[in-house]
């Protein structure tokens, strides 16, 4: 019988001694044969999880539990009124909003994509905002507050907060 | 349009030429039949397997409800069962991101229980900006951050392969972002390996400037492929773009793959990478799953592209 061999080097790395190489001859290879994944022998468990068949343990999971307040339903009225910015196409309208210290400025997600609302400087971040979702953030003081989308954030926009 | 200018930036029109050749070359990159007979005992000649092969899946926005397709799960569905359907255990399989829609804890539970049905010995996963949309990442990495480094990385060896999984999902102000202590995990990572040693990379977003204007690169790639530069095979397989396409720099070459969700438009087609609503009938030939293979002495890994069912 006649048995395939093939060399296969393992590179194989430890953080806490340095580096080495591992020069191993890995022998009998079948067609068919499954090569293992080598780790850095560094972290505490294997990174991803098993496939079918190779987690028997693996119990069911229980069905989805969705949050009324994750899939960004949002209370149905938009808001009006001048401290509002509508996210629409991938934009934040108006771009640029001033308002005075104090008030509350009310961001409603039109676009059928989720968006959030997340400031440059952690002052504000809301959830994910599904389609019609609404977010609300009271600036208690003045300063000029940049924001993004953290979903897609090429979307900017500035809240300016006047004394 | 400041892209025109950009050698890291393809034109639309370099595009669509780019488009068509990587359509073209995909047909001649197919490996060929994967029969592989096992009769117990026999001498007769079987087809050997290629030194390592891998299904990608990627973007399958599990908990996305909309006109764009009403129905995710049950395409993601499809396609753990084209993976399963392969007439071959692949030697892994790896989601490139945006497990989830919106990063609920039910969703990931969902998402889990479904990669759990692919028949293989191994499922890897890199996150989303959709899978970090409000925590940096702390509920995806509870549910698939075991065994990883920083904020998810990590790396492996298989079959004389080095693979690294990268996360370039948080910290973002406009692109894709790695972060100094990614970097210096990919710079120690790789400096004892061989410069013949092949390279794979996973991403999310792109590792390359596919299109700045929609978020489509990463602001660190280029600090990340330099650690690269000398390893004669490097691969770089990301999603996010939830379109196939194929770029090469130098010993790089870069190929996002499609999703199994909803298309996206090419790149600056409308104002904005909206989902887009495909007339009936044509959603699931923008769907689809990638096979990848590699042969050892041969340099390029060889991709096979495939439409849902």
């Amino acid at each position: 019988v006649s048995r395939r061999t093939q060399r296969i080097v393992v590179a194989l790395s430890t953080a806490a001694v340095g580096s080495f190489l591992l020069a191993a001859c890995v022998a009998a290879n079948t067609p068919g044969a499954q090569p293992n994944p080598i780790f850095s022998t560094d972290v505490s468990a294997t990174p991803g999880m098993a496939g079918a068949g190779n987690m028997p343990g693996m119990s069911a999971m229980p069905g989805m539990s969705m949050s009324p307040s994750q899939t960004g339903g949002g209370p149905p009225a938009a808001p009006v009124g001048p401290d509002a910015v509508n996210i629409d196409g991938f934009a934040f309208a108006p771009g640029t909003l001033t308002v005075k210290a104090g008030s509350t400025v009310t961001w409603t997600n039109k676009d059928e994509d989720p968006h959030t609302v997340v400031a440059g400087g952690g002052a504000f971040r809301s959830q994910a905002l599904g389609s019609g979702g609404i977010y609300s953030f009271t600036f208690p003081a003045a300063g000029t507050f940049d924001y993004i989308c953290s979903i897609h954030p090429f979307m900017h926009g500035t809240v300016v907060v006047t004394p | 349009m400041t892209e025109d200018r950009d050698p890291m930036t393809m034109s639309r029109r370099q595009l669509i030429r780019h488009s068509a050749w990587f359509g073209a070359a995909v047909g001649l990159a197919v490996v060929g039949g994967e029969v592989i007979s096992h009769v117990a005992g026999s001498a007769t000649a079987t087809l050997t397997r290629p030194t390592l092969r891998f299904a990608q899946v990627s973007d399958s926005h599990i908990g996305f409800t909309g006109p764009a397709n009403a129905d995710v799960t049950g395409s993601f569905t499809r396609a753990v069962d084209q993976i399963n359907g392969l007439g071959y255990t692949p030697d892994f399989v790896i989601h490139t991101g945006d497990l989830t829609h919106l990063a609920t804890p039910g969703q990931f539970d969902q998402v889990k229980q479904m990669l759990s049905g692919l028949e293989t010995p191994h499922v890897f996963t890199v996150p989303g900006e959709h899978d970090s949309v409000d925590d940096a990442g702390q509920k995806y990495r509870k549910v698939f951050g075991a065994g990883t480094r920083g904020d998810g990385w990590y790396s492996f060896g298989i079959a004389g392969v080095h693979v690294i999984a990268l996360v370039n999902t948080l910290n973002m102000t406009k692109l894709g972002h790695l972060g100094q202590d990614q970097l210096d995990f990919v710079k120690n990572d790789v400096a004892p390996l061989s410069s013949d040693t092949p390279i794979i990379v996973f991403s999310h977003i792109p590792l390359f400037a596919m299109y700045p204007d929609w978020g489509w690169g990463t602001d660190d790639s280029v600090q990340a492929l330099s650690y690269l530069r000398r390893f004669a095979s490097v691969t770089c397989l990301n999603g996010h773009v939830h379109q196939v396409f194929s770029k090469t720099e130098g010993n790089v070459t870069f190929f996002s793959a499609t999703t199994t969700a909803y298309p996206l438009p090419h790149p600056g087609d409308g104002p904005a990478p909206k989902p887009l609503t495909l007339p009936a009938g044509k959603l699931h030939d923008a769907l689809g799953i990638r096979e990848v293979t590699y042969t050892k002495g041969q340099q390029a890994l060889a991709l096979k592209e495939r439409t849902l069912p």
